[in-house]
């Protein structure tokens, strides 16, 4: 149990606590009480807990610097979920939570003895020492990524919250809602428009809710309020609080974090108002805990209510300084000293035990150094300047460029349709931040509507230059003045960057790794690019931050990724195959039946539906294949271009094999061409092909102008294989005007007719080797049909076949399926398909290259191989086949076929190999190396007797 | 996330366009095979204003868009008659 709240200060103190409800949770282990409305890193330092973490390359003691969410050392550990920053979570949401970053335990890390190494790790030092010898990089990195790290994530997905996505649209969003936010929200909204105002904190309000402005504390609260009653009241503009804006994209497209929710949000007008964020002073022990920002002390004095130490020095080198320590002093912390920059610099913080507290101050004097005094104090407060929080514009082509006439940096080339307003376009003065922000409303509105003028009023603040120290950085013989909190990177690495020749500051950030840690610069680029341009004695003026990317702030993995959605497609039949039993399995955006049964049965539902087409019969669901209809005059021609065979010729009422080849002659589609009528085409693609052929006949058909219609008709038909020697018999006893006999009906033939009242397509195909018919009918009876098909072959056993046995049966027969027995590269002739590729047309997709193949030695055959006691030779699918301990080519599809009773595959060879008798050797998954035949295709049926029956 | 504004189902998001290369003339059928080789395997990949088709994939509409690749800037969409004819050049 901790002391208590011994930090907490009476009411009216702490605007966004409720005092009647206290709340506790468990960090490290220890049980605290808070109230709601504590951050967990304010209800922390109201018990005196000001450390939360260790630092990530020297575990030196850290606490929250800002207590806004800025600084990556107040991210703590909480449950599965890792980088949880304290400042923006409620303490009364957490049940424990942990630090991060820690060896051992957080008040005592044996890490933190890293720091005595400082002296040997120089800046740069990752590069310099584990390159060499190469081997010994295994080792090094085990190490290197147990000492490092942030936070520990949970890999089970069952462990994380729901969480989910919306999209919204608006004509303005406004960013962060400060006093300038919130003006430009309201000028907006008075301007016609709907707005978003978006904040990050639970409360609008901004600086409104803690800062003085040099004035009165009661007026700027009278103020707030005002201003917060007016949103509130103002029902075109929508709040979306607790949400961090963390991506600027193109054309306006913000994504926004909410708690458990990421809105994407497409505005017509932006509004920068995210203000800026208050930036350290550089001196040694500068990153103790109880070294705090002027606006963190007054976060936690006005906001939680915390006194955030008893005995302050206030080092300030603007009147902010005044301000904060008047703020102290209202609550009974005693003000040592207001330190005024102009005459006195500070030398170095003072560390109590074990570096987890400040005891001191030395400061000297600034035109004589020698001159030196210290201090007692367990808080030191500065006000050196802001640094504008501009890094969303760059998100989108953005720059910031160091203006030194502010000392700060000013945003350029701001996207188009943004704006900025407020502290990060450099107003402070509190008039002027409401006049700008209100300006940069009331523009926003009329862009967004139409009615804009060319360009918005400008507003300047005349006293901007004088809040920013141009170079607030101490540098101490003995070092340890913090840069960057993140990647505990000091005066001495920069210095050292530059002086080894990484002198601009993209390459000094790249060495040192200065501003790449989660909070991407925010506290430490101003000064990094500060001490870069001094040490390299280049200008500061124009010099631009380093390229900022998003996110903003570290987004769980979990909220980006939102429900799981997986949008499935069903044919007509898909209730009946699940009701039946049917195994689904995807076929690219598809469910189909993979076997009928269970899976512990695997094996034999497949052998006994594969020998229910051998023998009887059996029925296939192919409604997934692709259909395309194709019309008008010139669709044979087009059909002739489109793909590699010829189609000129072809017979109404015949069907003909379709390959599709692409520009570089790889094999990328195949099916059946059925010619209706001398200007009608009806033509499969293959299932997970019939989006991309069917837009790449739409492109073609404009290029060439062939002027033919061509429509999808995928959804519209559905399609079964009623395939084996009963096929014909089961047909026939449907009511149906299609003569189905051998002579009227022959194999190939397509005929036209209606089925029990529904218009059938109906076409005789080979591909699992058998008498069978494909039978396309609209998707709204197709279950009709289905059902009456089974009741007529109930008597013959006529079962549902899934798409294992269709690849055994068609392997049987030795036709390929493209994209299992073809990849990427495969052209025509290495899968010995030339017989599909016509040599007389003067032009086809795919007929140069495939020329150009014609004349170059192949490197690989496509052959059918057996194995005479396949059963136990464990060859499975991209086994590979080898030759002389090269690898030749791979296993594309294998399966044992009982009609055979042989293991039958197709397999990538080398071509000298390919002939029918030649041997080859596949090594097998157990690693066994299995000589297998070559032999000639089809495996079963040579002759064609069974289809043509 | 960019707006293409589809000439004919206006504005969109670009994750429902499919890209489909630049708009280049292909070499005569019976071009030499090296002509043939570079149309099909060199981009030009060019750094300036090109001309590209696109397809709004939910309508399966083809068109063109002339984009300025450096800057990511779409400059002008126009249906391919448009853009033959020269008909109502700038949307």
């Amino acid at each position: 149990m901790s002391s208590g709240q011994v930090n907490r200060l009476p009411a009216p103190w702490g605007t966004l606590l409720e005092r009647d409800k206290p709340v506790s949770f468990k960090f490290e282990g220890q049980t605290f009480t808070g109230l709601k409305g504590d951050s967990l890193s304010s209800a922390l330092a109201a018990n005196g807990q000001f450390m939360l973490s260790r630092s990530f390359k020297y575990h030196r003691p850290r606490g929250s610097y800002s207590f806004a969410g800025f600084d990556s050392n107040s991210y703590v550990q909480v449950g599965n979920e890792p980088n949880v920053p304290a400042d923006l979570t409620p303490a009364d949401a957490i049940i424990s939570a942990s630090a991060q970053n820690v060896l051992g335990s957080l008040r005592r890390d044996f890490g933190s003895g890293v720091a005595l190494l400082k002296p040997f790790l120089p800046v740069g030092f990752y590069y310099r020492a584990f390159f060499r010898p190469r081997p010994a990089w295994k080792i090094w990195e085990r190490l290197i990524r147990m000492t490092t790290g942030l936070g520990r994530i949970s890999t089970t997905a069952a462990d994380h919250p729901y969480r989910d996505k919306q999209y919204l649209h608006t004509d303005v969003a406004v960013i962060g809602a400060g006093p300038a936010g919130i003006s430009a929200a309201l000028a907006a909204a008075r301007g016609g428009a709907d707005v978003i105002l978006i904040e990050e904190s639970t409360v609008i309000g901004g600086s409104l809710n803690y800062a003085r402005f040099g004035g009165s504390r009661d007026d700027v609260d009278l103020l707030r309020r005002n201003l917060c009653d007016e949103v509130a009241a103002n029902s075109d503009i929508r709040m979306l609080t607790n949400a961090t804006c963390s991506g600027w994209f193109p054309d306006n497209w913000l994504s926004v974090a909410g708690e458990n929710r990421l809105y994407k949000i497409r505005a017509r007008r932006i509004v920068l108002a995210t203000g800026s964020v208050e930036q350290p002073a550089v001196f040694r022990n500068n990153d103790l805990p109880g070294v705090l920002p002027a606006s963190a002390a007054q976060r936690l004095v006005r906001l939680y209510g915390v006194k955030p130490g008893s005995r302050a020095v206030v080092v300030a080198a603007n009147s902010e300084g005044d301000d904060v320590a008047k703020d102290l002093a209202a609550v009974g912390v005693h003000v040592a000293e207001v330190v005024d920059m102009a005459n006195d610099i500070p030398v170095q913080a003072v560390p109590g035990t074990g570096k987890r507290s400040v005891t001191a101050i030395e400061i000297a004097n600034r035109s004589d150094p020698t001159l030196r005094r210290i201090i007692d104090c367990d808080l030191i407060v500065t006000s050196v300047g802001y640094a504008p929080l501009g890094q969303l514009a760059c998100h989108d082509g953005g720059r910031l460029e160091y203006d030194d006439d502010i000392a700060a940096f000013r945003i350029r080339n701001c996207p188009i349709g943004g704006d900025v307003a407020g502290s990060v376009n450099h107003c402070y003065d509190l008039d002027v931040v409401l006049r700008d922000g209100a300006a940069a409303g009331s523009f926003a509105a009329q862009a967004a509507k139409g009615s804009a003028r060319s360009s918005r009023d400008v507003v300047v603040d005349t006293g901007a230059n004088s809040i920013n120290h141009p170079y607030p950085v101490f540098p101490h013989p003995k070092g340890n003045e913090y840069v960057d909190f993140d990647e505990d990177q000091t005066i001495a690495d920069l210095v050292n960057a530059v002086a080894d020749g990484f002198d601009d500051p993209e390459l000094a950030k790249r060495y040192s790794t200065t501003a790449m840690g989660p909070s991407q610069g925010r506290l430490s680029a101003t000064n990094a690019l500060r001490i870069v341009t001094r040490s390299s004695q280049r200008g500061e003026r124009g010099a631009s931050i380093t390229t900022q990317r998003p996110p903003f702030r570290p987004v769980p993995f979990s909220l980006l990724a939102g429900r799981s959605f997986e949008p499935e497609r069903r044919t007509a039949m898909h209730a009946w195959h699940v009701e039946s039993g049917a195994q689904m399995m995807p076929a690219g955006v598809w469910q189909r039946p993979a076997y009928y049964g269970t899976t512990s049965e695997r094996e034999r539902c497949i052998n006994d539906e594969v020998h229910a087409v051998r023998n009887s019969v059996g029925m296939i669901d192919v409604s997934t294949l692709g259909g395309i209809e194709i019309r008008g005059p010139n669709t044979a021609d087009f059909l002739n271009r489109i793909y590699t065979f010829t189609y000129l010729k072809q017979p109404v009422d015949k069907s003909r094999y379709v390959l599709m080849a692409d520009e570089s002659g790889s094999v990328i589609d195949d099916g059946v061409a059925c010619r209706l009528a001398e200007d009608f085409f009806y033509v499969t693609t293959t299932t997970t092909g019939s989006d991309a052929v069917y837009r790449t006949m739409l492109r073609r058909n404009i290029e060439w102008q062939t002027g033919v219609e061509i429509s999808n008709v995928t959804s519209a038909l559905a399609a079964i294989n009623i395939a084996g020697p009963l096929s014909r018999q089961i047909l026939v006893k449907l009511d149906c005007d299609i003569d189905f006999s051998q002579p009227a009906f022959p194999y190939l033939g397509v005929r036209r007719g209606t089925l029990l009242g529904m218009p059938v397509i109906a076409v005789r195909v080979g591909f699992v080797g058998e008498l069978g018919y494909e039978l396309h009918v609209p998707s709204s009876r197709a279950m009709e049909l289905w059902s009456a098909l089974m009741t007529a072959g109930q008597d013959v056993g006529i079962r549902p076949v899934g798409i294992e046995a269709q690849r055994v049966l068609r392997l049987e027969k030795g036709h390929i399926i493209v994209g299992q027995d073809s990849d990427g590269l495969t052209n025509p002739l290495e899968a010995d398909m030339s017989w599909a590729v016509s040599r007389k047309k003067p032009y086809f997709v795919g007929h140069a290259a495939i020329s150009a193949f014609e004349t170059a030695p192949s490197a690989r055959k496509l052959v059918g191989f057996e194995v005479d006691d396949g059963t136990t030779s464990g060859i499975d699918e991209c086994n590979l086949v080898l030759k002389e301990e090269t690898i030749a080519g791979r296993v594309t599809s294998v399966a044992h076929s009982r009609e055979l009773n042989k293991l039958i595959g197709l397999a990538y060879v080398h071509p000298v190999d390919s002939e029918p008798g030649c041997e080859i050797e596949i090594r097998a998954s157990s690693g066994l190396r299995i000589t297998a035949q070559v032999v000639a295709l089809p495996f079963l049926d040579p002759d064609g007797l069974r289809q043509e029956r | 996330m960019k707006i293409i504004d589809c000439p004919l189902n206006g504005p969109r998001n670009a994750q429902e366009f499919h890209y489909g290369g630049e708009v280049l003339r292909e070499p005569a059928a019976d071009a030499p095979t090296r002509d043939w080789s570079q149309f099909v395997f060199l981009e030009n990949n060019c750094s300036g204003v090109v001309d590209e088709w696109w397809c709004h994939m939910a309508s399966s509409y083809w068109f063109i868009v002339r984009r300025d690749r450096t800057r990511d800037e779409i400059i002008a969409t126009y249906s391919v008659q448009e853009y033959h004819t020269g008909e109502e050049v700038e949307r």
